[in-house]
């Protein structure tokens, strides 16, 4: 009783590279990879009871208001955003020549105060030009020292912390406040 | 010559394809794991601001965000900003409780690598966000970021 061979159906797979194709088109387009970005920023914490006398110095604060119609103020006088970025750098590489801005870079702070009405999109731009002074005079400092921008720096080894130790960013924002004139 | 002729003569070849599945197959599976299918559904409207200075964030799983901005669905939630926490719209109240649900979900060595992304609208008003910072500042999360877009140093004014 010899069987008769039987002959296995062979499925066609000719279409499976299409199909597979079809998926990964469609997974392709639908990935985003892209990594959000943002300003970092720290936020103070919380003082147990009143907040601790001030020991700054007046002239190592570097005042910057925002009102509620988004005009600026720089330690009393009227600014324009485009203006804080060179104040500010003043501010950080004065060492103590003129006696309104800091007297040593690590000692420097840049206060931060805005009003309740103040448009988001003001803030972040003052917030963002403040770091840029900071970032370019860390920039400044590790080119003529190290030879590289601060970026370039490898994390953690003693060039980038002597960079961070002489330029600190300290921008504090003060207590909320409503300043009224909404 | 010879040889020339017979070159000539082999004809075209046909190339094997029965392992081009194969590669199509292994960048499928690529594609399939590094697609996250859905993001938050946006309830509130996030056009937010540029900046030269911003900063990529180190791990996506470790940044939470609030989304703050006038709602998609005005006659349901009117025209005001709003904060949308995951899906739902929700009040500064929410804040310190979405925070804690979020901490849960990691170890408690990573607790203090979580960052609070802020995503705000350009149109927003600094009030929102101030008292976003307060609840933040009270139940100490105190890593924050304000999500901008990148933009070459000089260009923003």
């Amino acid at each position: 009783m010899a069987r008769k061979p039987r002959s296995v159906p062979e499925i066609n797979a000719g279409s499976m590279a299409d199909i597979a194709f079809l998926l990964l088109v469609f997974f392709l387009v639908t990935t985003t990879m892209d990594i959000p970005t943002g300003l970092q920023v720290g936020l103070p914490p919380i003082p147990d009871g009143p907040p601790p006398e001030s020991k700054q110095r007046q002239k190592n604060v570097l005042e910057v208001l925002i009102n509620s119609r988004n005009q600026l103020l720089v330690e009393g006088d009227l600014a324009e955003i485009s203006q804080l970025n060179e104040i500010t750098k003043t501010h950080l590489l004065n060492e103590g020549r003129d006696p309104r801005y800091a007297e040593s870079s690590e000692e420097a702070i840049v206060s931060l105060k805005n009003d309740r009405g103040t448009d988001f999109v003001t803030y972040v731009g003052v917030y963002n030009e403040i770091k840029r002074a900071y970032n370019e005079v860390r920039d400044e400092y590790s080119e003529a020292k190290f030879g590289k921008p601060f970026a370039k720096l490898k994390k953690k080894s003693v060039p980038y912390d002597e960079v961070k130790k002489k330029y600190p960013i300290k921008i504090s924002e003060a207590e909320p406040e409503d300043m009224g004139g909404n | 010559m010879s040889k020339f002729k017979k070159k000539e003569s082999r004809g075209s070849q046909t190339i094997n394809t029965s392992s081009l599945p194969d590669i199509v197959f292994m960048l499928l599976f690529f594609f399939m794991v590094a697609t996250k299918m859905r993001d938050n559904e946006m309830k509130v409207r996030t056009s937010v601001p540029k900046a030269s200075e911003v900063e990529k964030m180190e791990k996506k799983s470790w940044v939470n965000f609030i989304f703050v901005g006038p709602p998609l669905k005005t006659e349901v939630y009117g025209e005001t900003p709003r904060i949308q926490l995951n899906d739902k719209i929700s009040s500064v109240d929410d804040v310190q409780e979405f925070i804690t649900l979020e901490r849960e979900k990691v170890t408690e060595a990573e607790i203090p690598f979580l960052t609070t992304a802020i995503k705000a609208d350009k149109e927003v008003k600094m009030g929102i966000v101030q008292d976003i910072k307060q609840e933040l500042r009270k139940i100490n999360a105190l890593k924050l970021s304000y999500i901008a877009s990148k933009e070459e140093r000089g260009a923003v004014q």
